[in-house]
């Protein structure tokens, strides 16, 4: 029992760290064509920037300022790079983030060595929140569901209730239109490109002592977030959501199954035995297999729903 | 004279689909742009609107606007009718107008009340998702949503486009509506007694270049060119 209370609230907790990251890759996605290959780059910036402004001002204040620097540099990217490179076609693009992702790793190997990062919890939040059947939970990590569900609320908020939000759900489907309505829609797009790098570079803050803030952070998040996407469908926020605690309860939960195929075939009255490849297969456990099982889902759905779980266009 | 059009080029890719068009509007009036389907009529409606980039004259108010981005030409007094719609479908209906809106709460010669009043239906649905409204109330909803932002000059792109004929009538009526009000209008129209009925002037497209300039007793006496050029 309190395994399954421990690991339902891990894998909210690492389903919204999730969110906070894929919700701006979506959006970026959907309003401009662009896979942004970096976006997990950004969330080890935010985490690193956390570790060395967190020595000096304290983390509270790096909470803060990590992500705003994060947000320069996305708007420094959007503007400088990806706007000038727009005009050769989406592959050009694509490239382009591929290329700084390479830039990133270096540069954060260059600055900050190989190593892992002594970036540690604040001794602030390390006590244990409360106990429940023996096992504690730690006061970080409920901060850190705050800080996500605080994150969501806003973004939600932003997005329907202002007039930029507006404009921002106006391009999200025709860019063209609303520039010809009167809308900047460059500077749409930077600001929604520095606003999803605020919220990777936010998740790099709260990540990176929860994780490890090491050189190959991104290279472990990059492909799950990309997974979350594609998963929850593309321009869907609400089904990225879904996607993203969905995969954080299957990849916490998967990690503390140890039952296998053949386990679960037993009660029907089917037992396979013998030496070979198939019975190898079916007596895998579960907990061996957790890594693989978001990109398994992620062909599971595309072969009954090629749109994602609740997307709405093709590209 | 409110827009000169002069020697306009524009290519996609390798094809070049228009070939030196020049037009005029003055202040106030209805000029029609006819021509078959694929002469370039709508490219030169984007191409004005800075949607495609193109080559030559655009001066709007006597002020150079080539090569300016499309908000920038918005932000000058030109609204832009899609021959496609283009209405945003999971936004609401007045969420849509009040996204014709150059500043929020700013209004010009049009304002919600005058809308609603033109389109009943549109003030019964204005909390519904546009993406469900029929394809009129879609094309009335598009028209509308320029007008907030009280352009000077309207693009408009085949309005009465797949409409039924009662529909048709409804759009005229918009247009004369929409010019009483003082604003000019360059209609892109395939069918050709609505044409003929509220231009003050028309332009026959044929191959990307004007074939014929002149008036709707022009056109009307000059077979030729409507055979040569409009008829199928």
């Amino acid at each position: 029992m309190e395994i399954v209370l421990v690991s339902l609230f891990n894998g909210l907790v690492y389903g919204m760290l999730l969110f906070m990251l894929a919700s701006g890759l979506t959006l970026i996605f959907s309003m401009m064509g662009v896979l942004n290959f970096a976006h997990a780059s950004i969330y080890m910036i935010g985490a690193y920037l956390a570790f060395t402004v967190s020595r000096f001002v304290g983390f509270f204040p790096a909470l803060i300022i990590a992500p705003l620097l994060c947000a320069l540099i996305g708007a420094a990217i959007e503007v400088w790079g990806l706007r000038r490179v727009h005009h050769n076609g989406h592959i050009a693009e694509l490239l382009f983030t591929f290329g700084l992702v390479f830039i990133v790793q270096r540069s954060v190997q260059m600055i900050w060595g190989m190593l892992p990062m002594a970036y540690r919890v604040p001794p602030s939040l390390d006590f244990s929140l409360f106990t429940i059947y023996g096992a504690n939970f730690p006061a970080y990590r409920g901060f850190m569901l705050l800080v996500s569900v605080g994150m969501l609320v806003a973004t939600w908020l932003l997005l329907k209730k202002t007039r930029i939000g507006l404009v921002i759900q106006a391009a999200l489907t025709h860019p063209q239109m609303a520039s010809a309505l009167g809308h900047n829609v460059p500077r749409v797009f930077t600001i929604v490109f520095a606003g999803g790098c605020l919220l990777a570079g936010l998740a790099g803050v709260i990540g990176g002592n929860y994780q490890t803030t090491e050189p190959g952070m991104a290279e472990s998040m990059g492909p799950i977030v990309f997974v979350v996407v594609v998963f929850g469908g593309l321009g869907s926020l609400a089904g990225c959501f879904v996607a993203s605690i969905l995969m954080g309860l299957i990849m916490t939960f998967a990690v503390v199954i140890n039952t296998s195929m053949l386990d679960l075939l037993r009660p029907l009255g089917i037992t396979v035995t013998g030496d070979n490849l198939f019975t190898e297969i079916l007596t895998v456990p579960v907990a061996r297999i957790g890594a693989l099982l978001p990109f398994a889902m992620m062909i599971i759905i595309l072969s009954f729903r090629p749109r994602g779980l609740m997307g709405t266009r093709d590209t | 004279m409110i827009l000169e059009v002069r020697d306009l080029h524009a290519y996609y890719g390798q094809s070049h689909i228009l070939h030196g068009v020049a037009m005029d509007v003055n202040d106030g009036e209805i000029v029609s742009l006819l021509g078959r389907n694929g002469v370039g009529r709508s490219t030169a409606c984007k191409s004005i609107m800075g949607l495609v980039t193109a080559q030559g004259t655009v001066k709007f108010k006597g002020k150079d606007i080539a090569g300016l981005r499309p908000d920038q030409v918005a932000h000058c007094g030109i609204g832009y009718v899609p021959e496609d719609r283009q209405i945003f479908p999971t936004l609401t209906v007045r969420q849509n107008l009040e996204l014709g809106l150059k500043r929020s709460g700013t209004f010009g010669r049009w304002n919600f009340d005058d809308v609603f009043a033109l389109f009943p239906n549109l003030k019964a649905r204005q909390d519904t998702s546009a993406g469900v409204l029929s394809g009129g109330e879609q094309q009335m909803l598009t028209m509308c949503r320029t007008l907030m932002g009280d352009p000077d000059l309207m693009l408009i792109d085949e309005p009465t486009e797949g409409l039924a004929p009662k529909l048709v009538e409804q759009v005229g009526e918009l247009l004369a509506e929409i010019a009483r009000r003082g604003v000019s209008v360059l209609l892109v129209e395939q069918k050709l007694a609505i044409a003929l009925k509220i231009s003050s002037r028309l332009y026959v497209m044929g191959h990307g270049r004007i074939v014929f300039e002149g008036t709707p007793g022009d056109l009307g006496a000059n077979s030729a060119v409507r055979k040569e050029w409009l008829e199928v």
